[in-house]
């Protein structure tokens, strides 16, 4: 009995920094971080969205899903010295030893709305929603502001030639955290049109499953109805040696 | 001290270690432990942390009195309410919609536009969120949703394999709606325009998950719940479905005979209080990661902190299957910026393999999740054959290279990008390397009890996705959560709306029910320490909160 506890209890202790919150006591290493210009000493080796906790920030706005796919924690940077402008994911992010970091919780953007039964599958579709896309001056800012390091620029001008399929492969891992639109001197909001492209990519592209439709058809013309019956009227024992003697598909 | 030193996003003693796993992949190319027998599985389960002792009570009272929980649960149950009878002017109504959504993730966007899809106007629909629409788990699913559609597989068979994996507890008439449901969800999410991946001739491209017998597995490379969710939730957009966004639900109004009529909201910012009148309320909170059950860390997002369970057993829902947790084995145990963090299951299916740190393989990769993770406790605390990490955690290898090895070069890039670009981000090549893992919680099994419309005990009150309870029995399988969500969002979005369009009962509002149970909890003689639901949980330093002051 004591022993299974005291493995809970080590696995609880292991993971108390990411669970209850970080005790000074444990700390080794230190950086100094500046949040919106207000310096703080934190741990060095967290995350900025761990470290800005540690200095005593509970957040409401800037964090999601804590993980890396929500976008919520978009976080643009400088650090004393360097003129680059960096754009990361806080909760992705390491912090380092003189970050002054201000984050960015909401893009203002204007999303188009359309029906997409109806929608034609057409090279101006995504010129005809958003126009602007004509503006791209090709700067490569968006590029360069996106913390998932997809290549904005170039599925901009693919959407600009009206090809869906270039843009909905390289936009695909788009997080949609805003801020590329942020950035943009031509005022484009790249990931609302990269949504209807892959919209209509995927809708429009990519062929019927024709397995999917066989198997549609065969539940609904109720093909497996006797072997409900036979599953559902089964004994707590019977189920279990189905359950066993099930043969699994090679690999 | 000195800084420890760093090679190729390892220290160097478990660089040492790694060298281990680089000798021995080739021998265990080609081989893999046998699946364990039910015997095995029930011995190696002990050391599960739903079975290790402790962590768990009864429930005092409401529906469930005398059913077990984890601590962390059974305390929101028998806190206080953050407001109480009298404190509330009700009034003033502030929203009168049909159809109330709490909950922007898969389960409640599903509900939105298939309630919308019945004949509901999009104006007579609100879908609330605590965060922004879609701060939800649904959106950090990677591995894929699971759907019988390949001519060897049918929708009897993903029955049977995910009772199995539930250990036999599941409620049959919802996993038979879950499965029968799952291939007409694909055909909508490809009507919709969803990316899910496909093989040359236009079929879907089909992956194994842990204790299913057939591979069906559809996923958009390792971002499948947010290619779902962001399809749908651009769709609920084109249909301009009233949405709010940081206004968590606090408590759910009743008529005060037993009947759900509405909400009180908070505005996150203001802390103002709205109040929202409607004809049927559906709960899609999702669930409880945040709270950390036994000390765990989690896959989950930051609002996963149960707070519609507590909101709808206050109202007085039956709930079920509270007594299990689901860890999912591979969770994230080094670098310590991202422990916890979600390794989709589809690594495994597609090769990556489980090793100690004598480079052995010890456990079939594919077991049901409970079993997998608690072969991995197993390995590290009992076996001692685990790997320490700089911040004392013990975890497993699990060796990503492998996936190269078995399926050609170029897969890593193609399958998980996410999974590559996150270990990128700290200098770690999944491709080269092992990564470490440990098992990490991740999914309320049990919740609110529903039938196959997603109808609870209460009267206007529905719910659908992680907040329920029943369809994965004690055990959830890879790939029925995404589905869950979208088979019973939609399920509820449609009887909801033919509930709404049916009912003739006027909607009092009312906040007897809290008054009644915050009766019930004096009479147990529980004293008003906790508050619940929590909203958040919270991360702060303790340094500075034993500082803090207030002033403002």
């Amino acid at each position: 009995m004591k022993k299974k506890k005291s493995i809970m209890d080590h696995i609880a202790e292991s993971n108390k920094a990411v669970t209850t919150g970080i005790d000074e006591k444990d700390i080794e290493h230190w950086v100094e971080i500046h949040v919106m210009g207000k310096s703080y000493k934190v741990p060095a080796g967290l995350t900025i969205m761990q470290a800005m906790e540690f200095a005593g920030y509970r957040f409401i706005r800037s964090a999601g899903c804590r993980a890396g796919f929500c976008g919520a924690c978009a976080t643009i940077y400088r650090k004393a010295g360097d003129y680059k402008l960096h754009a990361v994911m806080a909760c992705q992010t390491r912090v380092e030893d003189g970050m002054f970091l201000v984050q960015i919780p909401f893009a203002p953007a204007d999303k188009a709305i359309y029906d997409i039964d109806k929608e034609s599958y057409g090279v101006n579709t995504l010129l005809k929603y958003y126009p602007e896309l004509a503006r791209c001056v090709a700067c490569n800012t968006c590029t360069k502001s996106c913390p998932q390091d997809l290549e904005v620029m170039d599925y901009i001008q693919d959407a600009i030639k009206g090809d869906f399929k270039k843009v909905a492969e390289e936009s695909f891992d788009c997080i949609q955290c805003g801020l590329c639109a942020i950035r943009c001197p031509a005022e484009l909001v790249q990931y609302h049109i990269a949504q209807l492209a892959r919209r209509m990519f995927g809708r429009y592209e990519c062929s019927e499953p024709k397995e999917l439709n066989t198997r549609l058809k065969e539940i609904k013309k109720g093909q497996y109805d006797s072997a409900w019956k036979k599953l559902l009227k089964a004994t707590a024992k019977e189920l279990e040696k189905m359950y066993a003697e099930r043969e699994r598909e090679p690999d | 001290m000195t800084e420890v030193k760093y090679i190729k996003g390892y220290p160097e003693n478990m660089r040492r270690l790694i060298d281990t796993v680089h000798k021995t992949r080739i021998k265990r190319k080609d081989y893999s432990p046998p699946a364990m027998s039910k015997e095995e599985r029930e011995d190696v389960l002990k050391l599960h942390p739903d079975f290790a002792p402790g962590g768990k009570r009864k429930i005092s009272i409401g529906q469930n009195k005398g059913d077990i929980g984890p601590n962390e649960v059974v305390d929101l149950l028998e806190a206080f309410p953050l407001v109480e009878d009298g404190e509330i002017d009700l009034s003033v109504v502030d929203y009168e919609p049909d159809i109330l959504i709490i909950g922007g993730g898969l389960a409640g966007t599903s509900a939105a536009i298939w309630a919308n899809n019945q004949g509901i106007p999009a104006e007579k629909i609100l879908l609330i969120n605590k965060l922004r629409h879609g701060d939800a788990n649904s959106i950090m699913a990677e591995g894929g949703t699971q759907a019988a559609d390949r001519p060897n597989d049918s929708p009897v068979i993903h029955y049977l394999d995910a009772m199995g994996g539930g250990h036999f507890a599941n409620k049959p008439d919802v996993l038979k709606a879950l499965v029968e449901d799952a291939p007409l969800i694909m055909h909508w999410l490809i009507q919709l325009g969803a990316m899910i991946d496909r093989e040359e001739n236009g079929e879907f491209t089909e992956k194994w998950g842990g204790g299913t017998s057939r591979r069906r597995m559809h996923a958009c490379r390792d971002y499948t719940g947010l290619e779902e969710f962001r399809v749908l939730r651009d769709e609920f957009r084109n249909r301009k479905i009233p949405n709010l966004e940081f206004y968590p639900a606090i408590e759910l109004l009743t008529d005060g005979d037993g009947r759900v009529t509405g909400a009180i909201l908070c505005n996150l910012e203001t802390s103002e209080y709205e109040i929202v009148k409607a004809k049927s309320t559906i709960l899609a909170t999702g669930g409880f990661g945040r709270l950390h059950i036994r000390g765990f860390p989690t896959t989950n997002h930051y609002g996963a902190t149960c707070d519609g369970i507590v909101l709808a057993y206050r109202a007085g829902a039956k709930l079920r299957d509270t007594d299990t947790v689901q860890y999912h084995p591979t969770g994230a145990a080094f670098p310590p910026q991202i422990i916890g963090l979600l390794l989709t299951e589809k690594l495994r299916s597609m090769g990556a393999q489980p090793v100690n740190k004598d480079g052995e393989a010890f456990v079939f990769p594919l077991e049901p999740r409970d079993v997998e993770a608690a072969s991995f406790i197993r390995e590290c605390y009992v076996r001692d054959k685990g790997i320490l990490t700089p911040t004392g955690m013990r975890g497993i290898w699990l060796d990503t290279p492998l996936i190269e090895m078995k399926n050609g070069e170029g897969t890593i890039d193609k399958a998980f990008p996410g999974m590559k670009r996150m270990f990128e981000r700290f200098d770690i090549d999944m491709r080269e390397d092992p990564v470490l893992v440990f098992p990490t919680l991740h999914y309320q099994n049990g919740g609110v009890e529903t039938d196959p419309e997603g109808k609870t005990s209460v009267e206007g009150l529905f719910v659908a996705g992680e907040i329920s309870g029943g369809v994965h029995g004690k055990n959830r399988l890879m790939g029925n959560s995404t589905l869950d969500c979208m088979v019973f969002g939609r399920r509820a979005g449609i009887y909801a709306a033919e509930y709404v369009k049916k009912t003739k009962r006027k909607g009092k509002l009312s906040l007897e029910h809290v008054k009644q149970y915050v009766d019930m909890l004096k009479k147990a003689g529980i004293k008003p320490e906790r508050k619940a639901p929590i909203i958040l949980p919270d991360y702060r330093g303790k340094a500075v909160l034993a500082r803090m002051i207030d002033v403002f």
